[in-house]
């Protein structure tokens, strides 16, 4: 198989941004979560129930529109359930977030039965005119679906209204110092329920998109493992969308590289390849940590900590 | 006692987790209980969906004579020995360890319990072992005849397989595939994609779209669900040759036909075996002509020419006129394998690690 070189690097660029959009959806709602101060490691599991959440509505309703709708708020539910025990009950949220992820896991697992090898209708790809006709960026963004276009618009927006607006500032002072944003008139337990349940929502729509736009269609443990890679990028990303965004590419690239590297024959163990991504993941993770070690950190202040107002 | 109260909850939802069917209960004191054990879930469409129609088969063929339970989606590691030890508690006493990797565990947990019987899918037991048996199909015999029918059908002369894991049960597949491939279209290649898991659909459909986008028109799998590949490969108009299940229905534009356990008549016969007290420890492995691994329908695209082809060389398999392994064989460094005349053994087929000429892509070195 002869295939142009240029060919080659243009397809891998595709499959990257591809292979890495499920991952940034959930990176980006975890970003808006941990801002508020909350810890969610239950992406996998609240991947997995939208996952599961989407195929189930869009075979019942013969919708994809739906089914995403759905698998969002199925996110949005366990956001909430996980502030609820987060702040209400004070729970451990690393604990809370790890029960989440087996509870998602099974949940999705058992009601998941009847639907595996359901044939569905699947988000279809919609190449954007004019823009796909672009000589290489085109093949590479712009011949995709709307999920991966909605990403180009949410990546800055995130980043805007997190540092640019009243909103975010609320958000940043409830994850920084939630006393004195409380002593400001900000209701903490409320911004943190709305930043958690948001955040959950967009990992049910990041797990949605493997099941109605990748894999088309349920599996049980689809997600294999993404969701925690979502947490790893959160930190590589140090809270912020546009590093968010570059860490997922470089997962997906990693992922689309491997595959195609075995396809086109090189002679390495698929092993050593199969490690690529993740490998990548933390070596960029130990880089972008130990560079700041004397600059202020950007872990927000009172991530993880349960906020107990002053009496 | 926070710490203590989240490590219950968490063990609660572990064990939730998994999931134990169970067959009718007999109620009789004579009842055989068989136990078998998955590493998937059953309902994939694949390979632990066969099995666990196999074990209906089982449970309706014998009625009043066995008692039969599935415990599936149990990783293989020291979790399947505690699985295998509870059935044993419950009186079972001939357990069906499904998959690759439970071999090692079982060999541990055969050697504290002398008086259960092991019946291993695969691998090779060594002769002083007296409780455990293996048995597998060749499911390489189907394998080579869909790669006549793939051979005949590319146009592109490049097909790609993806595949779990490169053990050497695949590695014959790839090699019986390729060789039935390479005995109609000498210029055929086949292309491995390796995606390091039994079960990964996404990163199936990308490896899926990686080799259709490098220029193969048919695709194969190996893997614990063919669907994710036989999906992909009709939504981007590329053929497929499928595995575990038929799903000619499924993809009506690109299906060619597949390869098929069918595990029910070999569990009875097993398991009548062990009833009748003849049951004896060994490795056995049954060809086409025993029928328990059969070719699935084929596709409407295939022309009555290729499938008359395909059935002549099933035929021929049935009556050992055609042997897969049979030498003499090269493999793909040009290095000789099996000697002319001679046919490959047991223990060459089992501990097979290396490839035919004709198939490209990336193996561990051993």
């Amino acid at each position: 198989m002869n295939i142009e070189l240029s060919e080659f690097l243009i397809a891998v660029a595709a499959g990257m941004v591809r292979s890495a959009t499920p991952v940034l959806y959930a990176t980006l709602g975890e970003i808006i979560t941990e801002r508020s101060g909350i810890l969610n490691v239950g992406l996998e599991g609240i991947m997995l129930v939208g996952a599961f959440t989407g195929v189930a509505i869009t075979y019942q309703t013969h919708s994809v529109g739906l089914g995403l709708v759905a698998a969002m708020i199925a996110g949005l539910l366990l956001g909430l359930f996980h502030a609820l025990l987060a702040i209400y009950f004070q729970a451990n949220q690393v604990g809370v977030g790890i029960a989440m992820t087996i509870f998602g896991t099974g949940l999705s697992a058992y009601l998941g039965m009847d639907y595996v090898g359901k044939q569905i209708n699947t988000l279809g790809t919609f190449k954007l005119p004019l823009l796909s006709d672009i000589p290489v960026i085109g093949p590479i963004f712009f011949s995709h679906d709307i999920l991966v276009y909605a990403t180009f618009i949410l990546v800055p927006l995130i980043a805007f209204i997190i540092n640019r607006t009243r909103l975010g500032l609320t958000l940043r002072a409830v994850g920084e110092e939630p006393r004195s944003a409380a002593a400001a008139g900000i209701n903490v337990e409320l911004t943190r329920y709305i930043a958690t349940a948001c955040g959950a929502a967009l990992a049910g729509l990041g797990g949605a998109y493997l099941s109605l736009a990748y894999a088309q269609g349920w599996s049980e443990n689809i997600t294999a493992g993404r969701g925690w890679i979502a947490v790893g990028l959160v930190l590589f990303a140090s809270w912020n969308p546009f590093r968010a965004l570059i860490g997922a590419y470089l997962f997906g690239g990693a992922i689309s590289l491997q595959l195609r590297l075995q396809a086109a024959g090189l002679d390495v163990s698929p092993y050593l390849l199969g490690m690529l991504p993740y490998v990548l993941v933390i070596l960029v993770l130990s880089i972008s940590t130990a560079r700041r070690k004397n600059a202020p950190s950007s872990v927000p202040t009172a991530l993880g900590l349960p906020y107990i107002p002053q009496v | 006692m926070k710490g203590l109260k989240i490590a219950i909850v968490v063990l609660g939802f572990l064990f939730l987790g998994t999931n134990v069917l169970s067959g009718s209960a007999a109620g009789q004191k004579s009842v055989l209980k068989v136990g078998f054990i998955t590493v998937g879930p059953v309902n994939d469409w694949g390979y632990n969906y066969a099995h666990e129609q196999g074990r209906k088969y089982l449970q309706s063929a014998l009625p009043g004579q066995v008692e039969t339970t599935i415990v599936e989606k149990i990783p293989e590691s020291a979790e399947v020995e505690r699985v295998m030890e509870k059935m044993i508690a419950n009186g079972v006493r001939l357990i069906f360890p499904t998959s690759y990797g439970y071999f090692e565990p079982t060999l541990r947990v055969a050697h504290r319990h002398p008086n259960v019987v092991f019946e291993c899918c695969g691998r090779v037991v060594p002769d002083n072992i007296k409780n455990i048996a293996t048995y597998t199909p060749k499911i390489y015999e189907p394998m080579y005849v869909t790669g006549i029918v793939a051979g005949r059908m590319t146009k592109k002369n490049n097909i790609g397989f993806i595949i779990g894991h490169p053990v050497p049960l695949i590695i014959q597949d790839i090699n019986a595939f390729t060789l039935g491939l390479r005995s109609v279209n000498p210029n055929a290649k086949v292309h491995v994609v390796c995606t390091n898991s039994w079960s990964d659909p996404p990163t199936e459909a990308e490896a899926a779209k990686g080799l259709i986008e490098s220029g193969v028109d048919v695709l194969t799998m190996h893997l614990d669900s063919p669907i994710t590949v036989v999906d992909t490969a009709e939504k981007y108009g590329v053929m497929t040759v499928g595995y575990h299940a038929d799903l000619k229905q499924r993809a009506p534009k690109g299906w060619l036909t597949g390869e098929m356990w069918n595990w029910g008549p070999l569990y009875v016969a097993i398991t009548k075996s062990v009833l009748k007290h003849t049951w004896k420890p060994g490795n056995y492995r049954y060809g086409m002509k025993d029928g328990y691994c059969k070719l699935s329908s084929f596709g409407s695209i295939v022309p009555a020419k290729v499938q008359l082809e395909a059935l002549k060389a099933v035929s021929n398999l049935q009556d050992r006129s055609l042997v897969v392994f049979k030498g003499p064989l090269t493999d793909r460094d040009g290095k000789e394998r099996i000697a002319k005349g001679k046919i490959a053994d047991l223990q060459t087929l089992e501990t097979m690690n290396w490839l035919v000429p004709g198939v490209e892509g990336v193996l561990d070195k051993h």
